[in-house]
Parts: C-alpha cells; sequence; structure tokens
C-alpha cells in the first residue's frame, strides 16, 4: 500500500514538474539523479571512491551524439553505443585501478579520466574546444518524433526511470548483498568464498554503464556534447551530489542531484562564489552530517534501514 | 619529421624544470600522507595561493595601500609565501582537519577537495581564469646562460638548483637528521613515540605546514614561467597524483626521483610526438600499475 503511495505521489510530481519548473531543467536534474545513483552503486555499496566518472558520462555523450549527428543512427542505437564504450572503458579503468585500493584508487581514476579528457580536446571527432554542437535528436523506434517537447521527456523519464530501477534491482539482488558485505568486511567475504575483485569489477562496469546511459540521455536532451562533460569537474561534482545526498542509500543521489542542480542554476547570479558555497556545504557535510541529506533525516526519526552505515 | 639533437636537448631540459616542479609537489604530498595518512587535495590549491602571494606583493599590494611604489620583491616573496601559506595550511589541519583522524582517509580527500573548491572559487571571484603575468622575475636571473651543450634561461636554471637543493636536503633531513627519525618513529609508531615524549601531535602539525610551505614555494618559482591563475594548480594536481602512484605514495625517495623522470620523459615525449606530451605521464602510470602496483618505491 505504502508503495503503490509512493509510486502515484511520483508518477504524479513527473507529470507535473514540467508545467511548473523549465522542462529542460527538470531533464537535467533526471540526468543527473541517474549519473548520481551509478556513481553511488559505486560509492555506497562497494565503498570505491571513483574521481574519473566524467570519463564515462562524457565519453558516452560524445560517442552517442557522434553516432547520431555523423551516422545518422537512430536515437536508440546512439544511446546504446554510448553505453557500450562506456562498458568498455569501464573494464579498462576498472582492471587498472582495483589493483591498488582506497585513496590510491580515486587518485588513479582522476588520472586516468585524464587520458579521455585530453583526448577529447586533441582528437579530431570531438571537436575540440566547440564539442559537438546541433545533435539531431531523432526519431524513437521510428515513430516517436523526440523533437517534441512531451516526446523527447517522457522518453527521459522512461530511459531514467528504467536506469534507477535496474539499480535499484542490482543492489537489492544476491550480487547486490556481496558487494555490500564485501565493503563491510572484505577479510570476511574473502573467506565466505567471494571473489571480492571480481564483484569489484562486476560493480565498476555496472556504475560506469549506468553513467554512460546517463551521458547518452544528456546528449539527446541537450544536443551537445561538449569538454565540461569529461572534465575533471564533472568527476568532483558527482562526487558532491553522491555525498551531499547521502552515501549508500537509494533515495540520496535523488535528493543530491536535485539540490545541487538546483543550486548550481538559481544560484547563478553568485558567479564564483557558488563553489564556495558548495565547497562550504561539502565540507560541513564531511565534518558533521556524514550521512548526508537523507541519511541524517533517517537518523532523525530513527529509520535504521535507510541510514548509510559508513564513517 | 625533423628531428634534430639540438631540439630533443631544448625540450628535455625544459622537461627537467617541469620535472622539479613535479618533485616539489609530489615531495609535499607524499610527507603529508606519511604523517597524517591524508591525500590532500588541496595541495594544487596552495601552490596557486602560493604564487598569487608573490604576484599580489609585486603588483597589488602598493596600489591597495596607496603607495604605488611599494612592491615585494621576488627574493622577498620566496620567503614570506611559504611562511603565510604555511601558516595558513597549519590553521586548516588544527582547526579542522585535525578533527578526521582516525577516520577512513577518504574523509580526508573529500574534505581537502572541499576545501580546494572553496580556496579557488575565492580567487576566481577576482582573478581571470585565464591567468595574469608575473613581472617581478630578478633582473640578475634574466637572459640565458651557455651551459655548454645549449644556451639555457636563467631563471629556469635557478629553478631547477634551487628545488633540487630543498628536495635533496628534505631527503636527506628526513633520512638522516635526528629529526627524520623522530619523524619517521613517529609514522611508523605514533602512540609508542608519543609515549617516549616525543610531542607527536605538534611534529604532526609542522610537518604539514612544512608541506604546504613546499606547495607555496614552488608556487612562486613558478610564477615567472606560467601565468598566475586560479586553476593553475587544479590540473598540475592530477599530473602530481600520477606520479605519486608512479613513485610509491609513501615514498619520499619515489616522489622526488618520479617527478623528475616524468618530468623529463614529459619534455622528451614533446620533442619526439607533441600531441602525446600531456597523456604520457598517465599512460606510464597505467603501465606501472601493471607491472608494479606499489609504484617504483613503494611498499605494499
Amino acid at each position: 500500500m505504502k508503495k503503490l503511495a509512493a509510486f502515484v505521489i511520483v508518477g504524479i510530481g513527473v507529470v507535473v514538474a514540467p508545467q511548473l519548473v523549465y522542462p529542460a531543467f527538470v531533464m537535467q536534474i533526471f540526468c543527473f539523479i541517474l549519473f548520481a545513483a551509478a556513481f553511488n552503486l559505486l560509492l555506497g555499496y562497494a565503498g570505491l571512491l571513483s574521481f574519473g566518472h566524467a570519463a564515462f558520462f562524457g565519453g558516452a555523450a560524445y560517442i552517442t551524439g557522434y553516432v547520431i549527428k555523423m551516422w545518422g543512427y537512430p536515437p536508440l542505437l546512439g544511446i546504446l553505443a554510448g553505453v557500450l564504450f562506456s562498458a568498455v572503458l569501464g573494464l579498462v579503468f576498472g582492471v587498472l585501478a582495483l589493483r591498488r585500493r582506497g585513496i590510491y584508487f580515486a587518485m588513479i581514476t582522476l588520472a586516468l579520466a585524464q587520458v579521455i579528457y585530453f583526448s577529447a580536446v586533441q582528437l579530431p571527432f570531438t571537436g575540440g574546444e566547440n564539442g559537438l554542437q546541433s545533435i539531431p535528436r531523432g526519431m524513437l523506434f521510428g515513430l516517436i518524433d523526440l523533437s517534441r517537447p512531451a516526446c523527447i521527456y517522457y522518453t527521459v523519464v522512461a530511459v531514467v526511470g528504467a536506469g534507477l530501477f535496474g539499480i535499484y534491482r542490482i543492489v537489492n539482488s544476491p550480487f547486490g548483498v556481496a558487494l555490500t558485505a564485501s565493503r563491510e568486511d572484505e577479510g570476511r567475504a574473502i573467506s565466505l568464498g567471494y571473489d571480492v575483485k571480481r564483484l569489484q569489477l562486476i560493480a565498476f562496469v555496472l556504475s560506469a554503464s549506468f553513467s554512460g546511459l546517463a551521458g547518452a540521455v544528456k546528449v539527446l536532451v541537450f544536443q551537445f556534447a561538449s569538454l565540461t562533460d569529461v572534465h575533471w569537474m564533472m568527476s568532483g561534482d558527482v562526487v558532491i551530489m553522491t555525498v551531499l545526498g547521502g552515501i549508500g542509500n537509494l533515495l540520496g543521489p535523488i535528493v543530491g542531484a536535485s539540490v545541487v542542480i538546483a543550486m548550481q542554476q538559481h544560484l547563478d547570479f553568485m558567479g564564483s562564489w557558488i563553489e564556495v558555497v558548495i565547497g562550504l556545504i561539502m565540507g560541513s557535510c564531511i565534518l558533521i552530517f556524514r550521512h548526508g541529506i537523507v541519511g541524517e533525516i533517517a537518523r532523525l526519526f530513527g529509520r535504521r534501514g535507510l541510514a548509510a552505515r559508513n564513517g | 619529421m625533423h628531428l634534430s639533437l639540438d631540439l630533443i636537448l631544448a625540450q628535455t631540459m625544459l622537461g627537467l624544470n617541469q620535472g622539479v616542479f613535479y618533485a616539489m609537489l609530489s615531495l609535499g604530498l607524499a610527507i603529508i600522507f606519511g604523517l597524517l595518512n591524508i591525500v590532500n587535495f588541496a595541495h594544487g590549491a596552495f601552490y596557486m595561493i602560493g604564487a598569487f602571494v608573490a604576484l599580489l606583493g609585486y603588483g597589488y599590494l602598493g596600489p591597495w595601500l596607496g603607495d604605488s611604489g611599494f612592491r615585494i620583491n621576488f627574493w622577498v616573496s620566496l620567503i614570506i609565501s611559504p611562511v603565510l601559506v604555511g601558516a595558513l595550511g597549519i590553521l586548516f589541519e588544527r582547526s579542522i582537519l585535525r578533527r578526521l583522524y582516525g577516520l577512513d582517509p577518504i574523509y580526508g580527500l573529500l574534505l581537502t577537495f572541499s576545501l580546494a573548491l572553496i580556496l579557488q572559487g575565492i580567487f576566481q571571484n577576482y582573478f581571470n581564469v585565464s591567468g595574469t603575468p608575473y613581472h617581478g622575475q630578478p633582473k640578475i636571473l634574466s637572459g640565458a646562460v651557455d651551459l655548454g651543450f645549449m644556451t639555457y634561461p636563467a631563471y629556469r636554471l635557478f629553478t631547477i638548483i634551487v628545488s633540487l637543493i630543498i628536495c635533496l636536503t628534505t631527503w636527506f633531513a628526513i633520512e638522516k637528521s635526528k629529526w627524520g627519525i623522530v619523524l619517521r618513529a613517529s609514522i611508523e609508531r605514533p602512540a609508542l613515540t608519543q609515549a617516549l615524549g616525543v610531542n607527536v601531535p605538534l611534529l604532526v602539525t609542522l610537518t604539514f605546514g612544512f608541506g604546504i610551505g613546499l606547495a607555496a614555494l614552488t608556487g612562486v618559482l613558478a610564477a615567472p614561467i606560467y601565468s598566475v591563475s586560479p586553476l593553475m594548480g587544479a590540473d598540475l594536481l592530477i599530473t602530481i597524483f600520477a606520479v605519486v602512484v608512479v613513485g610509491g605514495l609513501g615514498s619520499i625517495k619515489g616522489a622526488i626521483i618520479g617527478g623528475l623522470v616524468l618530468g623529463l620523459l614529459q619534455g622528451l615525449t614533446k620533442a619526439i610526438y607533441p600531441p602525446m606530451a600531456s597523456t604520457v605521464i598517465f599512460i606510464i602510470m597505467a603501465i606501472v600499475l601493471l607491472i608494479k602496483p606499489a609504484g617504483l618505491f613503494g611498499r605494499e
């Protein structure tokens, strides 16, 4: 009954939102919710902090954009190509970065992502400083014209919804439980017969693929891919969204991404002071509210199940 | 392709210049990590502030004070900037960073990342991201020096010599001096060292300040060469991370040698195949990870 109520509320929210605020803004939030949820799959459930997720998000954005614009393929194939690229890239990054742990993992992913950034700067097909612009949205299944506002909106809702549902299923699957177990006590998980390295690698590839999906959808919405998408600051943004919302619970990234995107939009007049404000919020989050917005609220109401066990 | 020996030599010497900056920054990062178990994501921001102290002191402070003739020259900046920025670092360590000791190092990384955002954001409001040139390079160091096999800018030669002296002195102090023995004991067994009467928290604070001071000093040395910009440290820091992974994060020796070697290799790449120059360090890092995950001088 509770679940049904939640579904109805979310459903009404999704329908009403574009009437209340600028639809592109809502779709941007949806893309980043998916991105943050994909990131949370890795940080929250595998306990691995990656500082290189911009490579998957932005890499997929470029590939999807290129396949649709230059090859004239339909949007669905473009998205598939982008996700596939991110999955393969995730495998390469994962194999390399998982050779080290903890703090090294963060530094290595950051450094590897920089290779993708410089490639995007230098390779001819990415358009360098200009990026890929005016990428057509095309026809979904050859039937639905995505240039119509309602069509693109509900396509984004469907894809992001499917992505979130996928992540939800992964987290609650035996694989997800084993992953959480290996985060909590790696030694015990190994002694129980789990191949922790393999679990972590799979989690990394999955996280990279969903990040790629987010980047691909972003290209459909905004019709461009640029260096901002692959810049390390994008990796930093998704870290901030996830930590701010609350690590290791499914609602955290949704709240975190919405708050950060809304702040970036509405506090635009502050110029670079917005960076300072976000830094201050992030810092106080680390020092005082280590469970993030959702985690702290859940703790306040004594819902232990929602509160992530970390720190 | 026209590959002359002169070109290779020239680019390699420029690479050496880059390499000493890498070495200085990785050295500070390694010292801080060794003692505090924290990867200082704000290291690049402190380097940036170091350069800004020199820039502000030379071109801005006088007009602010109403005496446009007043300038803090390069030599004074070389002393003042590390002291000021090091003090800022100590303040941060004492008041905030301290609260995270004993937690997962990831929190230290995230907190210093927030600090970097704050510091860079503040400077971005007042200074152009594309950079402001620093004109305070001392006259005595202008011009070029004949090294026998090539002529080399005197100022760059000066930065190489100063940086090498500082790196080697620090290395020697940590490995050989009594102060270094105490420091290493504090890294290995903090509780036991404290029981023997060493004020370990004070040592931690001072070492942190020293590491930050090194970053600021590097910033001052870099100011006359690169233009001073709010993000000059952020991009550099990622390269430094790769250097540190190659050298082995806990290793002082690895930081210095790694920095020099990778700087040289980058210079060499710039001469042979320029498009690879910005990525070569990261590719070397990937190869080192495959062969020796702990880094060239690191311990698992």
